[in-house]
């Protein structure tokens, strides 16, 4: 077929615009390979778990590695929050789908929109000033695993309410029109119809929200204290992967920058698992 | 007889009581309205603390005693300027990128599909993971040092994804009609890409712009250690800026006492956040009533 050399021109420009997001992701895992190696190299991939404590300014002998409870602690707190998170999101999801009057439900999507679009730095500064002072009362010190699951919590809400919802409203009409027809209350429609042919959906939505609950890192630093500890209970600080590369990468030295590098790595390896599982789920259907 | 005629679902004239959905349907407004009241009390809680710290001279005066007085101009001013850098780097590629995407590859090809996973990774990738990489690329590597223009290009591979996939969306959108008329007139391909398919796609770059630009100016853990926390008015895109959310982080973390300016602060970033929102979609709305539709 005959090609004008405009429109060649025109392709291979824009191959080559798109090879950039391919080399910003292999960027990205190479610049934290090569950042990480040092600590890898000199420290071994073993200390970073089996280390007495976390006190890494010492050098690559000195120092203590142990990143465990900051993975505990970010295990925790998203764990925490997507337990919350989910049935939050879905009822939220079912309420603009099936029990709101067409008006509220439109308002009430707008909300639930504004919400997503929030920044997480004021949710953690509204956590700071209210939420954190709240629990203090009830149990001191406040800036706890529990602020942080709760903030958390909060945050990837609108994310599981608005893709199961986008999910919900893709089930053909036709299934709902055959739930009503066998004379099914509105209930057993959701349980037995709807939630069955939306599932896939619903269970990238809680992957997303996972993987977005690991990655947060302004809320859950202003709100859990911070404190290196593997909490006995989740009114005790803690501190998360994120947090932690955040309050130290600005004064680190040598290992100690090197080792916030290997965090790094972790939590994106944490990430790619996630949306590989996330794009396996939806691997039959097309994206749109 | 009345069910028969009405076309109601059956739920809803189902006269015997019915317990696990009068359940369920307690349950999901209650959902409902502590999401509701949840929304109103933490922006209830901004608008009390924030609006009495708020006045005209906030928006333009430089920040003084740590930020505890004064206002915020030349952090609105930086803050702009990470912006403007990332969006001059992120349109183009992202537009192209979602050009090729959408116009120029099969579904399920190599290459497309090649850039689509790296687009979810890159989706995924947490804001702080990015802050370790612009750090050591655009900061140590490149040699910028901690400037707005590090920050910004940090910004823009982050808001890529977002940019990209609106973008897709809004080429997928248009008729094929168009591209058959444009191919029937003998119009070279970029020609009908210049002239007919990309203003026709812009509702779908709109929306990617909204996001994008709602989540760089959120942003906050990626510019903590490329665009870094001078607050004084920046000189050039290679001078270090403070941007609004790291305002905000700082005065709460780090200043006691700068509670009432941190308030006044966020108040102005979701009130921007949102004027950004309404004018985009105004602004779309009039263009293209004017570009698109036959008179």
């Amino acid at each position: 077929m005959y090609r004008p050399s405009s429109d060649m021109l025109l392709l291979a420009i824009l191959r080559c615009l798109a090879l950039i997001a391919v080399a910003i992701v292999l960027l990205i895992v190479v610049f934290l390979l090569i950042e990480s190696l040092p600590a890898v190299r000199s420290v071994g991939m073993l200390r970073f778990f089996g280390d007495a404590s976390w006190h890494p300014a010492g050098g690559a002998e000195a120092g203590r590695f142990n990143l465990t409870p900051m993975l505990i602690g970010t295990v925790a707190a998203a764990a925490g929050a997507v337990l919350l998170a989910v049935p939050l999101g879905m009822g939220s999801a079912l309420f603009c789908r099936f029990y709101a009057p067409r008006r509220i439900g439109g308002v009430y999507r707008r909300l639930v929109e504004l919400l997503a679009g929030i920044p997480s730095v004021v949710y953690g500064f509204w956590g700071l000033m209210v939420l954190a002072p709240l629990i203090r009362q009830w149990q001191p010190p406040g800036q706890s695993l529990l602020a942080g699951i709760l903030i958390l919590t909060i945050m990837i809400l609108p994310t599981v309410a608005l893709l199961s919802e986008s999910s919900l409203r893709s089930v053909p009409r036709s299934y709902l029109d055959g739930a009503s027809a066998l004379g099914l209350s509105r209930w057993s429609t959701i349980r037995g119809v709807a939630l069955p042919a939306a599932w896939g959906g619903i269970f990238t939505a809680v992957l997303l929200a996972t993987g977005r609950a690991i990655g947060e890192t302004m809320a859950v630093l202003m709100v859990a204290g911070n404190v290196v500890q593997t909490p006995a209970s989740i009114f005790e600080p803690v501190r998360t992967l994120t947090a932690n590369i955040a309050l130290e990468l600005g004064y680190a030295m040598e290992h100690h920058r090197s080792a916030l590098f290997v965090s790094g790595l972790v939590l994106m390896v944490m990430i790619v698992v996630i949306v590989s599982l996330a794009s396996w789920i939806n691997r039959g259907r097309v994206h749109v | 007889m009345s069910d028969v005629k009405s076309s109601q679902p059956a739920w809803m004239s189902n006269r015997h009581f019915d317990w696990p959905d009068r359940l369920a349907t307690v349950l999901v407004w209650l959902v409902a309205i502590s999401i509701v009241a949840i929304f109103v009390w933490i922006v209830g809680d901004l608008v009390r603390h924030g609006v009495p710290h708020l006045s005209v001279s906030f928006l333009f005066e430089a920040p003084r005693d740590a930020g505890r007085a004064g206002g915020v101009g030349p952090i609105l001013v930086s803050t702009g300027l990470i912006l403007g850098v990332c969006l001059a780097v992120s349109i183009p590629v992202g537009v192209g990128t979602a050009m090729l995407l959408a116009e120029f590859t099969r579904r399920g090809g190599g290459f497309g599909l090649l850039v689509r996973r790296s687009l979810d990774v890159l989706a995924g990738v947490p804001s702080i993971v990015f802050g370790l990489f612009g750090n050591a690329l655009f900061v140590i590597y490149l040699g910028m040092g901690f400037s707005i223009l590090a920050g910004g290009l940090t910004l823009a591979c982050m808001v890529l994804p977002i940019l990209i996939r609106s973008t897709e969306e809004g080429f997928r959108a248009v008729p094929d009609d168009y591209r058959r008329a444009a191919a029937a007139l003998g119009l070279t391909r970029s020609a009908a890409l210049w002239q007919i398919l990309l203003p026709a796609a812009t509702p779908g770059l709109i929306v990617g712009l909204v996001l994008g630009i709602g989540r760089a100016l959120a942003e906050t853990a990626a510019l903590l250690f490329t665009s870094g926390y001078v607050d004084r008015m920046p000189e050039s895109v290679l001078d270090s800026g403070r941007a609004l959310s790291i305002h905000i982080y700082d005065l709460a973390m780090n200043v006691p006492g700068g509670d009432g300016n941190a308030y006044a602060s966020a108040l102005v970033l979701i009130v921007l956040l949102l004027a950004i929102n309404g004018l985009t979609f105004w602004l779309a709305d009039r263009w293209l009533g004017r570009r698109i539709t036959p008179q």
